[in-house]
């Protein structure tokens, strides 16, 4: 049984490892070979990214070594995919190499597309690569004044970022005595404050107690860097002296020109997360089309089913249990509060008033990450 | 005069915010004048979108709905 992993982030990561763990004797005994394939031969811990847009974490802190993050017995090329042929049952890569598998994950992740809101990208500071998180921070530390707008797109990575962003950006002006200085102003594109409806009952009085004020219902349709506004679709507009922006994701380009699924996200069955139509191939994480959150979280607990049932699969020729949406989302509250926001396809979440144990434990788990992604925690 | 010309947008499947998001694409893409029915199997996008269509000054035709299919008909105005 040969089985191939496409793409090294966290949903591949721990399902090798936690693959590599169930099927010992068989990786051993030459019935059952796990072979990774990424774009990239360093692991980054994405959640760390916000940490550093406010200089709290250094960008080194953010890596580890991929190889050393695998169990030995896990093939491994920095060698990305160009090509799908399913019906096949075999990849080709850039080198020009081709992998066959009996079955194959595809795991390859989401990226930010700024490019579809003309002029954010020239004039709004984003935290998700590395080069813009620490631009964002050196923008923060010469921010002397004015009005911040937080301004969202959708769908994103990560459903807290825009909140977490928020407060946290909150009590940074507030370290630095400059909060009389600074008016914060959030912009969300649905008809609530979040996406998650007790999330945003309990986000909307935050706002409220802190003096932030929200534009609900506000889609970007143009950023003018000149006049510094944000225009939306709705026809209002958000003038800025900062803008910061979790901009709209779409999924890898290498999903969408092999056409498996509409802006890079495949279509994936919410409970086998099989791809639709396929019953050899497995979605993880941001790459899937479902209606759940594209988080880290979604993606390990997603990998935890899918590393139970395929080796199951192995054993007694069937998957033992289905994926029930399962999440588990820090919300960091600002910079010393957190709560936290526990959800699946059934229950929906109701975040807790947010309490310094819960930052504490989240700023544990920044380190305690690279247990998860061994597949150890 | 012919039938007025309706185009579909089918968001079926797709859960919330994804059918508003297909709309205001669409929308972008549209005539002044142009109809557009939108198709959305997820009830919270069947209360949000209307209330979206109110807020930006397009004309809400009307919303029904067809065996767990709400078809919510908008007129681009601006």
């Amino acid at each position: 049984m040969k089985i191939l992993i496409v793409g090294g982030g966290m949903g591949g990561t721990i399902l090798a490892n936690n693959l590599a763990r169930r099927l010992h004797e068989e990786l051993h005994g030459g019935k059952a070979q796990i072979t990774m394939l990424s774009a990239s031969d360093r692991h980054m811990y994405q959640p760390g990214l916000l940490y550093v847009a406010l200089g709290r974490m250094m960008p080194q802190e953010l890596y580890r070594d991929q190889r050393g993050l695998l169990e030995p017995e896990i093939e491994f090329h920095v060698d990305p995919v160009e090509e799908f042929g399913l019906d096949q049952h075999q990849v080709r890569t850039k080198s020009g190499k081709t992998y066959s598998y009996d079955v194959l994950v595809i795991a390859t992740g989401s990226r930010i597309f700024p490019d579809g809101v003309p002029g954010l990208k020239e004039n709004a500071e984003f935290f998700y690569t590395e080069e813009s998180a620490v631009r964002m921070f050196k923008r923060l530390r010469e921010f002397k004044g004015g009005r911040v707008v937080v301004a969202v797109g959708m769908p994103h990575k990560c459903p807290m970022a825009p909140l977490e962003i928020t407060f946290m950006l909150y009590d940074y002006f507030k370290d630095r005595g400059l909060l009389d200085k600074v008016k914060l102003h959030y912009t969300y594109p649905i008809g609530r404050t979040h996406s998650l409806e007790n999330v945003a009952k309990w986000a909307t009085p935050e706002f409220e107690r802190l003096g932030i004020s929200y534009e609900t219902l506000f889609n970007m349709k143009e950023v003018d860097g000149v006049g510094k506004v944000v225009r939306s679709e709705e026809g209002t507009e958000a003038p800025y002296d900062l803008l910061i922006s979790i901009p709209a994701h779409k999924g890898m380009e290498v999903i969408e020109k092999n056409g498996l699924g509409k802006s890079g996200w495949i279509p994936t069955d919410r409970y086998r997360l099989n791809m639709e139509g396929r019953d050899n191939v497995f979605v993880l994480g941001d790459t899937t089309n479902l209606p759940i959150s594209k988080a880290g979280s979604t993606a390990h607990f997603e990998a935890d089913a899918l590393a139970e049932n395929l080796a199951a699969m192995i054993r007694i020729g069937s998957p033992v249990r289905d994926y029930d949406g399962k999440v588990f989302c820090f919300i960091e509250a600002g910079k010393d509060r957190a709560t936290y926001a526990m959800f699946n396809y059934q229950n929906p979440p109701n975040p807790k008033p947010p309490t310094r144990a819960v930052h504490w434990f989240k700023t544990a788990y920044n380190r305690l990450y690279w247990a998860s992604a061994r597949g150890l925690l | 005069m012919g039938e007025e010309t309706v185009k579909v947008v089918d968001a079926t499947g797709s859960f919330c915010p994804g059918p508003l998001m297909e709309l205001i694409a669409q929308l972008r893409d549209a005539e002044i004048g142009d109809v557009l029915e939108l198709l959305s199997s997820d009830k919270g996008s069947a209360q949000d979108v209307p209330v979206w269509i109110n807020k930006v000054g397009h004309e809400m035709l009307g919303s029904e709905e067809k065996d767990g299919v709400w078809h919510i008909r908008v007129r681009k105005v601006k």
